[in-house]
């Protein structure tokens, strides 16, 4: 039987190869250097400990990945039973239940052009990142686990033990929120 | 005719490839009378598109210095030990 199409994996280089990737990975989506820091250090203590569950189908990075975003949802979870289950109750469309329709203050303003030129622009990056910083943590938190790719709605609402509504509810006053501080801070000016 | 309200959310879990069909139907329909949600889906949108590019962006912009990586490699070596 061929190995040529097995991965291996080789713990010694892994800080090398991969703990600048797997920390950038990180610090986009908890906004925090050292708590990244650490779930860098957790993923690659879990993977030698791990090592003998690696099956060599997927590439090392990929694996290394996968544990990473375990330890990134595990986080979350943690944060919210100790925060509690308090339900943040904001609501964009007006001071109490929500009435359907704009309010004048709340209105969408035209952003012309600039919304699709620049993507690249790192002052835009950090616009949104600044954005991003100021929703409630509740609301950042579950917004960024939705945000990133490959959390399922269903994976998010059974590790934090929210329905799905409760999610789609979260994540549109995150929007509302984060489309108003992008409106202000960056197509205004 | 469903709500402002409505119409966000539906927006909002589109941009995430989950409305439904009979969802889009409903806010497409929206849209075509309601200039205030045209405005939002359009900026959705481009958020979507920036976020995407944001979150995407391994661009090396933050990574760890050399002393980092050595003080990491070094609480590895002390916790399996």
């Amino acid at each position: 039987m061929s190995n040529s199409t097995k991965h291996t994996l080789d713990p010694n280089k892994w800080i090398d190869l991969y703990a600048d990737y797997l920390f950038n990975y990180t610090v986009t989506r908890v906004d925090n250097s050292d708590l990244a820091k650490d779930l860098v250090q957790e993923t690659f203590l879990s993977g030698i400990k791990g090592k003998d569950n690696f099956r060599g189908q997927a590439s090392e990075r990929t694996w290394l990945v996968s544990i990473l975003k375990r330890k990134i949802i595990d986080h979350y979870r943690k944060i919210n039973s100790v925060k509690g289950k308090k339900e943040v109750r904001m609501s964009f469309f007006s001071d109490g239940d929500r009435k359907g329709s704009w309010l004048e203050e709340a209105v969408p303003q035209t952003w012309g052009n600039e919304a699709e030129k620049n993507i690249e622009n790192t002052e835009l990056k950090s616009a949104l990142n600044k954005c991003i910083e100021n929703l409630p943590e509740k609301y950042r938190m579950v917004f960024l686990l939705k945000t990133v790719q490959n959390f399922e709605t269903e994976a998010i609402c059974n590790e934090l033990d929210i329905t799905s509504s409760n999610l789609w509810v979260i994540i549109h006053r995150a929007r509302v929120q984060l489309r108003k501080c992008m409106e202000e801070n960056w197509f205004k000016n | 005719m469903i709500s402002c309200d409505e119409a966000t959310a539906i927006c909002d879990k589109n941009q995430y490839g989950e409305a439904s069909n009979w969802d889009k139907l409903k806010l497409n329909f929206h849209l075509l009378l309601c200039k205030h949600c045209a405005t939002y889906s359009k900026q959705n949108n481009a958020i979507t598109k920036m976020l995407g590019k944001y979150l995407d962006t391994c661009d090396g912009s933050k990574h760890l210095t050399l002393e980092e990586k050595k003080e990491l490699e070094k609480k590895l070596n002390e916790k399996i030990n």
